[in-house]
């Protein structure tokens, strides 16, 4: 008993301790659950919802944009793709075959889903065919109740209606490069396209819109669960030019097969109704990632398709640039319109000889006749009393020398030189004998199409230095542009210029061939033809080759500027067809028609109001 | 003498007397446990009783009757059987060895049919009742003679050695602290468990050789576990944010978001606790752990109330066992110990822990119900 009673002892107190310790421990479990859940749980709390919220973007659609009359130039079409969601298809092989049934599906496409199938989570859906038509789609929604777990996705693409018509207006869009990210989410989902060219990416943000956002609840495996919290994004802002989509189409195709650039626009506000560069290319190609062979081609392309010829393309402006040197002798008391000037076919400075276009001479003009028969010899003693400093100022007062910041990407500046220009640029002084050339538009001059019909709008339009544009209105705000300023220049001097303009298209005048006989529309202008290579003496002697017989990077480029209609000039046309041959012969026609096609469209009643251009579906939406 | 009295009086009674004199709190304790558990595995589902609430429910009842059944058998039976249910289990291990089922990695099962079976969370108990047998007539001074010393660290070596070989890390740690504490209850002297465990601190290095991969990795992320956030460490930190998150009045039943969207891996076994902690607070993971004390607590006085050094030793033991089974689950999902896989004892999923445990409380029961009982040298009345 005694031995049973230390025994009980010993026991009672070891029990005791291993019970003590086991209330040290559980205190050691309770402190550690006080630390977890009352001193951390703010952080604890934060990476809890961490882990179960996830916020995905929602991208929005992007704005449409139309033209004067509410035309649709650029719209978002909604690009059909099949998709299959394999966990919801169960029998994976079977239902892609009862598809295939449906619509055509390939047999490697089928074994590629399987094989994807096999790598990811069962959740995720797979895509099967893209680029469905709607009959296809009506098809499938037909069938789906033999066919778990296919979907059809609702996705944007761009579409431009004109084709290739205005696209070196309206740009393209493309996927997101990395120079592009600035750091916005939106920018980072995959699919999203910006504007790369044109309008699409001179306006690119206010067309792109806002992101909507989706709070998600998600699993540990990334399904989501349920939305928490939805915000709308904004649909990018509608934007209307000043473009008539008709009147591009119609100057493009009137290009056919030559190349070169033609602008149209509204002399008094500026307002370009056409912007056309030829050869061009398919926007369309771009929306959905351009192929390389594609890209290849547009930039291999000796025509250069891609630069807009109409804001980037510099050329000597040829005999269209004569106003401006008449313009300078008239304003700055140089010359009167009654200055005349005897052509004998060429005229001797030191031991150079400059010629007239025209062999043996026009005789005796005043200043409406040199304008009127573009005589180079009357233009090449204007500018030698005129003076270089002075035509480079009227040139600059009539917009060259600067880009006129119209709303496009890559617009070239053009270049008029001076003195100052020469030596800063090349380093030797200025030589009169290059004033007699500037005189006749030629040398170091070089202007963009953008430029001339500009001029030709400020000679014609009261002096006034209108500026092109492009929009009408983004969003909801209409673009408005302050008057432009007065030129400044004498009534009678302009007066002068539009009269000798008028005549050009007139019996005698180097365009009377292309000249408009409707009632109202008649067209006055200036033609040019500019010289790409220099002509050698031995071939004046022998008589200048036949114009044809050279190779064609070798042929004169054609000009022509253009207003109408006379009596009241509303709108300014300038054309250049590059390696074309005769202002007269090739550039005045193409602008003729333009002109009288312009003016007819001009007498249309306006276009509705143009439609909002907001789908009814979103992408990502599931039909 | 009234021990004799009570002694004629213990196996003399009829099946109903002895269920008068069962310890019904203890098994009310114990309904209630599993009805933690039973809300926790539905909640797991999703609100659902399948798949694993409506089966652990089953298995309960199995269980309850098991241990009614074993609560009502003399503990003279239960003494002379220690070595056969020890020896049994044993037997299944060295099954298991040769041809267990492969499970996470590891061979830990038997399969019976419809009911498979891990034999090493048997043998927690099985340890508790054999080394009570053995210690049973042994005094202070021959529990400490090296000779004596030795069948109880082979009885304990022999099934350690079978589980570390499954490999189950968490179970062979749980044989041996029962093992140890029993020698502890037993009398041995305090400075050997003190000379063994600096022994064994010196061993580390050499066991760290002997550790397979993923445990050298477990133990590598317990110290550190923003070393491999995605990998072995995502279990350890999910759990301490579904713990945090919890807060002192918890997320609600059913609104954990840790547990649900299954950021919480194996959150219907080991992890259960970090569920309940989740979605019931501060409040619920500490009552949880209060109503497992109240339990222990109980164990120890129907230990200190028995009349023979065999009930009492097994009482003691099998509340260590408990105490070991609650403070490796939970100390392992707040961050404290390496994850190595123990169950929460009624609130885990899974059938052998819980028959196990209920097995145990059978055995404790009964050691209650005998508890004036004497036991001789050989299990009979002396």
């Amino acid at each position: 008993m005694r031995r049973d009673r230390d025994r009980y002892r010993l026991f009672t107190r070891r029990a005791a301790m291993l019970g003590a310790g086991k209330v040290g421990l559980f205190g050691l479990l309770a402190a550690r659950l006080y630390y977890l859940q009352v001193v951390e749980s703010d952080r604890y709390t934060m990476l809890a919802e961490d882990n179960r919220i996830s916020v995905r973007l929602m991208p929005p659609s992007r704005g449409a944009i139309v033209d004067r009359h509410g035309e649709l130039l650029a719209l978002n079409q909604q690009a059909f793709r099949v998709q299959i969601v394999p966990e919801q298809a169960r029998r994976l092989e079977a239902v892609l075959n009862a598809l295939g049934d449906v619509i055509e599906v390939p047999e490697h496409e089928i074994a590629r889903v399987l094989r994807s199938a096999r790598r990811q989570r069962a959740f995720v859906p797979i895509t099967v065919r893209e680029g469905l038509s709607f009959e296809e789609v009506s098809k499938v929604s037909l069938h789906a109740p033999e066919l778990p777990g296919v979907q059809i996705d609702v996705a944007q693409s761009r579409f431009y209606p004109a084709g290739g018509a205005a696209a070196h207006v309206l740009g393209y869009v493309g996927a997101v490069a990395e120079a592009d990210l600035t750091g916005e989410p939106v920018l980072t989902l995959p699919g999203f396209r910006i504007g790369k060219a044109g309008i699409e990416r001179a306006h690119d943000l206010a067309l792109r819109g806002r992101a909507g956002t989706s709070e998600v609840e998600v699993n540990a495996v990334g399904r989501v669960v349920r939305e928490l919290y939805r915000r709308e994004g904004d649909v990018g802002q509608e934007l209307m030019l000043s473009i008539d989509a008709e009147l591009q189409a119609f100057t493009a195709a009137r290009f056919g097969d030559q190349t070169g650039a033609a602008v149209v626009m509204d002399v008094h506000t500026g307002e370009v109704l056409t912007l056309v560069s030829a050869p061009s290319f398919d926007p369309n190609l771009f929306s959905q990632g351009i192929r390389a062979e594609d890209w290849r081609g547009l930039i291999n392309h000796p025509y250069k398709p891609l630069t807009n010829k109409a804001i980037a393309g510099q050329y000597s402006p040829g005999s269209t640039f004569k106003m401006v040197v008449a313009m300078a002798a008239l304003e700055y008391g140089i010359a009167t319109p009654s200055q005349t000037f005897s052509c004998r076919g060429d005229v001797a400075l030191g031991e150079a000889i400059f010629h007239c276009w025209k062999k043996g001479g026009h005789g005796t003009l005043d200043m409406h006749g040199g304008i009127q028969q573009s005589c180079d010899v009357y233009f090449y003693e204007l500018a030698r009393r005129v003076g270089v400093e002075r035509i480079a100022q009227m040139a600059y007062r009539l917009g060259f020398g600067n880009p006129l910041d119209i709303e496009l990407p890559g617009e070239q500046p053009g270049i008029v030189p001076t003195n100052e220009w020469k030596k800063a640029r090349i380093g030797v002084s200025w030589q009169l004998g290059e004033t007699l050339v500037v005189g006749i538009g030629q040398g170091y001059l070089l202007a963009t199409p953008l430029q001339l019909a500009t001029m030709t709008a400020r000679l014609v339009n009261g002096g006034r230095a209108v500026t092109p544009r492009l929009t009408r209105r983004l969003g909801s705000a209409a673009k408005t542009m302050p008057a432009p300023a007065e030129l400044g220049f004498q009534r009678a001097n302009l007066a002068t210029i539009e009269r000798a303009m008028a005549a050009v298209t007139g019996p005698g005048g180097t365009a009377y061939r292309a000249r408009i006989e409707l009632a109202g529309m008649a067209m006055g202008g200036k033609t040019g033809t500019s010289q790409v290579r220099r002509i050698s003496l031995a071939e004046r002697r022998t008589g200048v080759r036949k114009h044809e017989d050279l190779p064609r990077e070798q042929r004169d480029h054609a000009l022509f500027v253009g207003y109408a209609p006379i009596e009241a000039p509303r709108y300014a046309v300038a054309v250049i067809a590059e390696h074309g041959g005769g202002g007269a012969s090739v550039a005045a026609p193409i602008a003729r028609d333009v002109l009288i096609e312009t003016q007819r469209r001009g007498t249309l009643p306006r276009g509705g109001t143009p439609q909002a251009a907001a789908p009814a579906t979103r992408p990502g939406d599931r039909i | 003498m009234s021990t004799a009295f009570d002694n004629a009086r213990a196996s003399r009674v009829t099946i109903a007397g002895k269920l008068l004199l069962l310890s019904w709190p203890l098994v009310l304790l114990i309904s209630l446990l599993f009805a933690i558990g039973f809300a926790m595995l539905f909640s797991a589902a999703g609100g659902k009783v399948e798949p694993w609430a409506g089966r652990q429910a089953v298995r309960f009842a199995i269980g309850l009757c098991l241990m009614l059944g074993v609560a009502l058998v003399d503990i003279r039976f239960w003494f002379r059987h220690a070595y056969s249910y020890y020896g049994f289990v044993l037997l299944l291990l060295l099954v298991v060895e040769i041809a267990g089922d492969i499970g996470m990695g590891a061979r830990r099962w038997i399969d019976f049919g419809p009911v498979s079976l891990q034999p090493s969370e048997m043998m927690k108990v099985g340890i508790v009742l054999a080394l009570a047998r053995y210690f049973h007539a042994m005094d202070e001074a021959r529990a400490n003679r090296l000779p004596s010393l030795v069948p109880p660290l082979v009885l304990i070596a022999v099934p350690a050695a079978l589980i570390v070989r499954q490999p189950d890390l968490g179970t062979t740690i749980t044989v041996v602290l029962c093992g140890t504490a029993m020698l502890f209850l037993a009398g041995v002297a305090i400075w050997k468990f003190v000379v063994v465990g600096l022994a064994g601190a010196g061993l580390v290095p050499v066991v760290w050789q002997f550790l397979r991969e993923y445990q050298r990795q477990r133990v590598l992320t317990f110290l550190d576990p923003s070393r491999d956030p995605l990998g072995a460490g995502y279990h350890i930190t999910q759990s301490k944010i579904a713990l945090g998150s919890g807060g002192i009045a918890g997320k609600g039943f059913l609104d954990g978001t840790q547990s649900h969207l299954n950021f919480l891996p194996e959150k219907q076994t080991d992890f259960i606790f970090t569920m309940l902690a989740e979605e019931f607070g501060l409040i619920g993971s500490l009552t949880l752990l209060m109503l497992f004390l109240v339990v222990i607590f109980y164990a120890l006085l129907i230990a200190l109330r028995s009349r023979n050094q065999f009930g009492r030793l097994y009482a003691a033991g099998f509340a260590a066992t408990l105490f070991i089974y609650v403070f490796i689950n939970t100390a392992m999902v707040m961050g404290l110990l390496p994850v190595v896989g123990v169950p929460l004892p009624f609130i885990s999923f899974g059938g052998t822990h819980l028959w196990t445990v209920l097995f145990g409380f059978g055995l404790l029961l009964s050691v209650s119900i005998h508890r004036h009982t004497e036991i001789g040298r050989l299990g009979y009345a002396d």
